[in-house]
């Protein structure tokens, strides 16, 4: 089937099944290899897109559920005003080891700023948790969140637990 | 660590632990596209067994610098690291500087990531390539003008003649630099530490600001012309033979080019990480082959699977516990004299279970068989020498048609190690004769892993009247395959306390085990530390000793224990029970050890230190139980030496508190479970990975001691794990003798 959807602010066109999630349309057909496989079933969210600005797994989002809701992946999340700050922050913290899941993270993380900019700790845990570094560079995460956001970027947990 | 308990000279300090004895070769040449291109070559002097080591340096006229990543980057930050050196002591600016991947070509020598072992063994000889291309460059000034060398200095990549003035950059040098004969590479003299620019500065990662651009860095976004896609369904019972498969059904499906199967070619396919039985479905799209799978039907040799469940692990090694045992590892003075003469003894069993790599970027490769039988290969592999190897090996052609391209990783953690999937992408990509990318989904990868080995392990020790242990024993029921250890599934005969108790004796029974096994992330030390460093706990209760004052008892003063002989192509840094004795003494002041009685009720300090990988760690954790059990981490504390220089604290930080959290998430919910020969976990939803509202403070303190700088890719893991069940234990009265923790074993009654 012939799907036309709007990636980054472009209309793409795809040859595709139904049923053909959204990560290998962008993958394998478009080339935007940014956006990551990880697990297949929504675990572990290094396939994290924004779907009308809301963070979706593409790896579990067919084709044919997108209809017209804009896609943005990490190759245009700098375009807006968080996506650059949270980039701008990831790199100035230098948070990543691997960076196979980083993608995602930047993805959950921007769209929980654009909705919540200034999240405590709590917010960050309860945006974040679906997100997993296997390198486990949460501690940078979570302070690039707050550089991002302008907060003091000390994990004051221990004291208020 | 050094097993001998013999006293060397009380007060003696470590000195400068790594010289790396080869001899240096040195060539210079001129780059394509002009500019200096210096290749630097180690011969190793006495044997053959280290490969060379070689780093290259090119300045291009307009003075950017390119530098060589020679090792594989997993993320522990090598291809940021080495380059960092060499261009510290080349004296240009970090800005400047360019990094390009290398390929896996034996003019580099040894190139793999793996056993800490990217800054030990390369922390002197690149800063030497660096700084013979700074003094060629000052020749080449020199000369120019017509001035003695002497009086010319370089710095930030001009060359400066101090009487003068004058000053020439290093890309207007660089031509006339690479007709010069090269300085003996021993007698370059290096920088002294306050002399460094970039070396101790923070840096981020070459590749940071690409991978966050989305740009096609990883093995699995390698992408050719003319390529398809593979998947390669194995059996899940380990080793189990092909006897057919509904192939022609497979390659009639929509989007599906080809089905077919292949044979292991050698060996007991249940343990080895080569090619094995299976069958491979090539796709134009990755998807349409992932789909295929569903309606893949293969008819598997049945294979024995008797006793390869891991409840049978667990009786078999009860009963193999309670019988003698077969192999004796270390046997000092008289274990059983000395427990009938202990004032208190002390009897506990820990177990740990298997556990996967779980890599985020699954297994994968992509392979290009050509018509004249030579072979391209874009592999993630830790290893791909012995990875290019095994392919010739096993497609019966000479390692050196085969070229491998070493891309970016998506986390080793030891699992790429092994180059299965390297083997399997070559056989398909020949069978297909295009290029083909090979991609396994979760559950393969999480079913087809070369397994940290599950281990029990049988403790008994008696304490004098003052607590202090004089006997010690563990009878470690750990797993073989016809009677030999497994990969990693070894107990060390130097392990922590051999040496520090006159009677001791380290035993073995083994268990059969039909799967694979090998190194993962602090290979040993990521399951050894749990154990030994719980119980050492558990001693320290029974006779009344503060925890961290009973480990500075055992350990003694300060005082460094000989060297073990050569390893890895380096002189071994011998142990120093000074530097235990500094990280213990420091994380103890900086979490506040001391005043825990402090704390409020149900709330515990747990302590650790573990040795590895010429890295001196100890760690305090500070933990409760939630109601229904669950710890609560509130916050870790990890004092770390690796020596006098941390070569680029972005990384070092990151590695440290990185390790500190994948212990914790072993230690939390890890867990491998076998099942008829099969594991039974298939995804990231059975097999739980730490998450970020489970990740505490970790807080990290480098202990500068005046050595040379050692790995942190491993050391900081294996502690976090026995200081969180000690501080459970100190929390609730609790012991953790099992892992992954049972919360109802910690739950209020």
């Amino acid at each position: 089937m012939r799907f036309s959807i709007l990636v980054n602010g472009k209309r793409r066109t795809v040859e595709e099944d139904a049923d053909t999630p959204l990560l290998w349309v962008l993958r394998d057909d478009l080339h935007l290899v940014g956006t990551k496989f990880g697990c297949g079933i929504a675990a572990c969210g290094a396939c994290t897109v924004h779907l009308n600005g809301v963070p979706a797994r593409a790896c579990v989002t067919p084709i044919s559920a997108v209809g017209d809701a804009p896609i943005v992946t990490i190759e245009g999340i700098g375009e807006s005003d968080w996506g650059r700050k949270v980039k701008a922050a990831w790199l100035e913290l230098d948070v990543m080891q691997c960076g196979y899941c980083q993608a995602g993270q930047v993805m959950t993380a921007t769209a929980l700023l654009a909705k919540n900019p200034r999240p405590t700790d709590a917010d960050i845990d309860e945006a974040m948790r679906g997100n997993i570094c296997r390198c486990c560079t949460y501690t940078r995460i979570r302070a690039a969140i707050k550089r991002a956001a302008g907060l003091p970027t000390a994990d004051t947990r221990e004291e208020r637990p | 660590m050094s097993g001998e308990n013999t006293v060397q000279q009380p007060g003696a300090q470590a000195k400068s632990g790594l010289h790396i004895s080869r001899r240096a070769f040195l060539g210079a040449g001129l780059a394509v596209g002009g500019g200096l291109l210096l290749t630097l070559r180690f011969v190793e002097e006495a044997s053959a067994e280290d490969a060379l080591i070689s780093a290259y340096i090119k300045i291009a006229p307009d003075g950017i610098v390119t530098l060589t990543a020679k090792n594989p980057e997993i993320g522990q930050g090598m291809k940021t690291t080495l380059p960092m050196l060499i261009a510290d002591e080349l004296d240009v600016e970090w800005k400047n500087v360019r990094v390009e991947q290398a390929m896996l070509d034996p003019i580099y020598g040894a190139q793999f990531a793996g056993g800490s072992l990217g800054t030990p063994l390369n922390w002197i000889p690149m800063q030497r390539v660096g700084a013979a291309g700074r003094e060629m460059l000052i020749s080449a000034a020199a000369s120019t003008w017509g001035v003695p060398r002497a009086q010319c200095e370089a710095s930030m990549g001009v060359v400066r003649h101090r009487p003068s003035g004058r000053t020439l950059s290093y890309g207007a040098l660089a031509s006339k630099a690479a007709s010069l004969s090269a300085p003996d590479l021993d007698s370059v003299a290096l920088k002294k530490p306050e002399q460094y620019t970039i070396i101790g500065k923070f840096t981020g990662g070459v590749d940071s600001p690409r991978v966050l651009a989305g740009e096609p860095l990883f093995g699995i976004d390698t992408m050719l012309p003319g390529m398809s896609y593979a998947v390669y369904e194995k059996s899940p019972v380990f080793g189990s033979r092909v006897v057919r498969a509904n192939v022609g059904e497979i390659k009639a499906l929509p989007g599906i080019r080809d089905a077919f199967i292949l044979h292991a070619t050698e060996g007991d396919a249940a343990v080895r990480m080569g090619l094995v039985d299976g069958v491979a479905i090539i796709a134009d799209k990755w998807w349409d082959a992932q789909k295929a799978l569903q309606k893949l039907r293969v008819e598997w040799e049945p294979r024995s699977v008797t006793g390869q469940s891991t409840p049978a692990f667990e009786r078999e090694a009860a009963r193999l516990a309670g019988d003698a045992p077969q192999s004796v590892i270390r046997r000092d003075g008289d274990f059983h004299v000395a427990i009938a003469h202990a004032a208190k003894v002390v009897e506990a069993s820990y177990s740990y279970p298997f556990l996967a790599h779980a890599t985020l970027e699954p297994m994968n490769c992509t392979a290009h068989v050509k018509a004249d039988g030579s072979v391209e290969i874009w592999a993630p592999t830790q290893n791909p020498g012995p990875g290019a190897k095994l392919v010739a090996r096993t497609l019966g052609i000479d390692a050196g048609r085969i070229r491998v391209h070493m891309t970016r990783i998506g986390g080793g953690f030891g699992r790429r190690l092994n180059n299965d999937y390297m083997v399997e992408a070559a056989m398909i990509a020949r069978h297909a004769g295009r290029p083909v990318k090979l991609l396994w989904n979760r559950p393969q990868d999480i079913q087809h892993d070369s397994y940290r080995p599950a281990g029990f392990h049988h403790f008994k020790a008696g304490l004098d009247a003052s607590g202090r242990p004089i006997a010690f024993r563990d009878h470690f029921i750990t797993f073989g395959q016809s009677g030999r250890v497994a990969s990693s599934a070894g107990l060390p005969r130097d392990h922590f306390p051999a040496g520090y108790v006159p009677s001791l004796e380290f035993v073995q029974s083994l268990l059969q085990l039909d799967m694979p096994t090998g190194p993962m992330r602090n290979p040993g030390g990521n399951a050894l530390a749990f154990a030994f460093e719980s119980f050492i706990d558990e001693l320290a209760h029974a006779g009344g000793r503060d925890p961290l004052e009973l480990r500075l008892a055992l350990y003694g003063p300060p005082r460094v224990l000989p060297a073990p002989p050569r390893q890895f192509g380096m002189k071994i840094p011998p142990f120093d029970t000074g530097r235990v004795r500094g990280v213990l003494e420091l994380v103890a002041d900086k979490s506040g050890w001391a005043r825990r009685s402090a704390l409020p009720a149900g709330t515990g300090m747990g302590l650790a230190f573990y040795y590895s990988h010429f890295g001196y760690v100890a760690e305090v954790v500070k933990a409760s139980v939630k109601p229904d059990g669950t710890p609560h981490v509130h916050k870790i504390w990890a004092a770390v030496d690796i020596g006098r220089q941390i070569i680029n604290p972005a990384g070092a930080y990151n590695q440290a508190q990185g390790a500190i959290l994948d212990g914790l998430g072993q230690a939390l919910h890890l867990n491998i479970t076998v099942q008829d020969g099969r594991v039974v976990q298939s995804n990231l939803n059975t097999y739980r990975l730490l998450r970020i509202d489970e990740a505490p403070p970790v807080e990290v303190h480098f202990l500068r001691s005046d050595n040379d700088p050692t790995g942190l890719g491993e050391p900081a893991l294996p502690p976090v794990l026995p200081a969180l069940c000690n501080a459970l234990y100190a929390a609730t009265g609790k012991r953790i003798r099992s892992l992954p923790i049972d919360p109802r074993l910690l739950r209020s009654t």
